[in-house]
């Protein structure tokens, strides 16, 4: 299994990756009023949102509104900038420009998807609250409540890339050893295969009772939840190496440091990948868990907290951002890969 | 051609002394090698040629140091074999390029992995010159077509400057027009560098247009049947009557000569 194999499944998302005949001259003043009819929509949310009287007053109405407002002026702008830039500009303008036009549909959606939602909660009050938060409440979550949110942020962060980074790199050399030394896979391979399928959650209140403090306990757990699937995933790897590698190598005078360093781990490589993937999916969950059941900051805490007040908007805010983090780590993971496999032919492009 | 430089151009003498070797396979041994004698001088260029499946590659990994015979002994220039050893090269059938390194990189391993990249890094373009992949040092391996990916490895081979180069049906693959090109500049490359050189191949006229001496092997376990020493000046012309007579004999020797 790799991710190669996953994702071939997954409908292509990505319009750079099409040919664009839309690019000839003739279709851009349709591309043109596309951009404006998204520009006109998120004008109109501006509108609604500023004209329309909240039902119960609320707090950023009137920053929220600005928001979208500016958000519809930036279109406008850039409807006849993105026309010009893809006749006569080249390179990075181009694609900026291509990309805008590849979000278009997205853009109109979400600003009905806001109308509506706005209408639904602020406007009318249908949806029962406080469950349904309209969108000004996150919008004053953010501009209130950041200095907590940017440090539940930081100590999420801190925790996840310490435990991530422990896991990853105990888990490439202990799979490395199963893979290469029969004394290691012996001791080694039962363990994996009973602990290996455990939740790392499972672990929690021991490892909350076994640890001076919450903080190392989770650091602990999201390297398990991490060390498990790379472990396995790098053990496969190396196993699976063409031993025609090994011995070309070693008739070339490799040491068997050198067959390690540089023939079996890059080789296992593409597997490592699939496994830190699983990892860090491994290690979003356990943190979560982690900072709710125990750890008393960052944002699985802020999560948990916002429940318990019963301040959604809160919760949602939080939620949003985590979205935001959690994905942007994942493409970061796509990226380093995509420069460390770039021998590979015919990677998904994330 | 561009020349390579070499420091020691002397070929190296292997003395194979009644080897026998075998598998096991699904619990039954199988035996692959049976009493082989062989012993090759230094600059010959010897064509060992069998059935499919005889236990060639088997003769060869054995003299590579790759693995030990189950019995018998393997010499080079009179020191017994223990391991594999940079001065006893191979090029497989498969090239097997490392995928993730550039040919270039593909092209350095054996003295990057002697530590000698920094004194002897020199040499890495003379055999990509020699191969004629200069243009291609930094392509992948998945860029190449099958003939560019075959004189990578033997550019990955010569760089260490072998005096015992293996060479396991390095031609197998690839299509006729090449293939005769490239049994010219093999024959070419061992003439101008003088290492002992062993070619495994299944066709005859391979062997008859390179080496000095074909060995005929028998079906598996394999057995030496015929020791044919070819006394022909190179270059060599295919359609040399002598060759054609020699070519007789082998296909008689297999087995095979009422095809003919
Ligand atoms: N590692 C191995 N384990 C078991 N059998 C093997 C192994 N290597 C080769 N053999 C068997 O030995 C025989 C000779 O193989 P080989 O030397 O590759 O033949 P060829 O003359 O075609 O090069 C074949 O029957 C093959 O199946
Ligand atoms: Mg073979």
């Amino acid at each position: 299994m790799s991710v190669n194999d996953t994702a071939a499944g997954l409908p292509a998302v990505n319009g750079e990756a099409r040919p664009s005949g839309r690019s000839a001259p003739r279709g851009w003043p349709k591309e043109w009023s596309r951009l404006g009819t998204a520009s006109l929509l998120w004008f109109i949310a501006a509108a609604v949102t500023a004209l329309w009287a909240d039902a119960d007053e609320w707090e950023r109405t009137g920053e929220f509104a600005s928001l979208l407002a500016v958000a519809g002026g930036v279109l406008a702008f850039a409807a006849p900038l993105a026309g010009r830039a893809r006749q006569t500009a080249g390179g990075r303008l181009k694609g900026a420009a291509g990309r805008l036009s590849a979000a278009v549909p997205w853009l109109i959606v979400l600003a009905i998807g806001l109308i509506g939602w706005e209408i639904l909660t602020a406007k009318l009050n249908l949806l029962p609250r406080p469950f349904f938060a309209p969108p000004q409440a996150l919008l004053e979550v953010y501009l209130d409540d950041w200095p907590r949110l940017l440090d539940c942020l930081a100590a999420s962060l801190t925790l996840l890339v310490t435990g991530y980074a422990i896991g990853a790199v105990l888990g490439v050399v202990t799979g490395v050893a199963i893979g290469w030394s029969r004394a290691v896979g012996y001791w080694v391979h039962p363990v994996l295969r009973l602990i290996g399928p455990l939740p790392a959650t499972a672990w929690l209140p021991i490892a909350f009772f076994a640890f001076p403090s919450s903080w190392s306990a989770s650091v602990f757990l999201i390297a398990l939840a991490t060390g498990v699937p790379v472990t396995i995933l790098t053990w496969s790897g190396v196993a699976g190496v063409n031993s025609a590698f090994y011995d070309i190598a070693r008739t070339l005078g490799a040491s068997p440091r050198f067959l390690v360093l540089k023939v079996a781990v890059p080789a296992a490589m593409p597997h490592v990948f699939v496994g830190l993937f699983m990892g860090l999916g491994a290690s979003f969950a356990v943190l979560v868990v982690a900072e709710m059941l125990g750890v008393k900051s960052g944002i699985g805490w802020y999560l948990q907290w916002a429940q318990g007040w019963a301040a959604y908007g809160n919760m949602y805010a939080a939620l949003l951002v985590m979205a935001l983090v959690c994905s942007g780590l994942v493409t970061l993971l796509f990226r380093v890969r995509d420069r460390l496999l770039a021998w590979q032919r015919g990677m998904l492009k994330w | 051609m561009v020349a390579l430089e070499t420091t020691d151009t002397a070929g190296m003498t292997i003395d194979v002394q009644v080897v026998s070797h075998g598998f096991e396979l699904h619990g039954a041994p199988l035996p692959v090698l049976d009493g082989v004698d062989l012993r090759v001088e230094p600059g010959e260029l010897v064509a060992l040629l069998g059935p499919s499946g005889c236990g060639k590659s088997t003769l060869l990994r054995l003299i590579a140091g790759l693995e030990p015979p189950s019995r018998g002994s393997i010499f080079a220039d009179g020191r017994p074999i223990g391991g594999p050893d940079p001065s006893r090269v191979v090029v497989f059938q498969d090239p097997t390029l490392y995928p993730w390194r550039t040919v270039r990189e593909n092209v350095t391993l054996g003295l990057e992995a002697r530590g000698l990249l920094r004194s002897h890094g020199h040499r890495v373009e003379q055999a990509l010159d020699l191969v004629g992949l200069s243009g291609f040092a930094r392509a992948y391996p998945h860029q190449l077509s099958g003939g560019m990916a075959q004189r990578a490895a033997l550019a990955r081979a010569l760089v260490n400057d072998p005096r015992l180069l293996v060479l396991d049906e390095p031609l197998g693959k690839l299509d006729s027009l090449t293939r005769l090109a490239m049994q010219s500049e093999l024959v070419e490359l061992w003439r101008s560098k003088g290492f002992t050189g062993l070619l495994v191949t299944h066709d005859i006229e391979e062997a008859l247009f390179m080496a000095t001496r074909v060995i005929v092997f028998s079906e598996r376990p394999a057995r030496i049947t015929a020791d044919l020493t070819i006394d022909r000046p190179y270059p060599r012309h295919r359609g040399d009557p002598v060759l054609t007579e020699l070519r007789h004999r082998i296909l008689e020797l297999l087995g095979l000569a009422e095809t003919w």
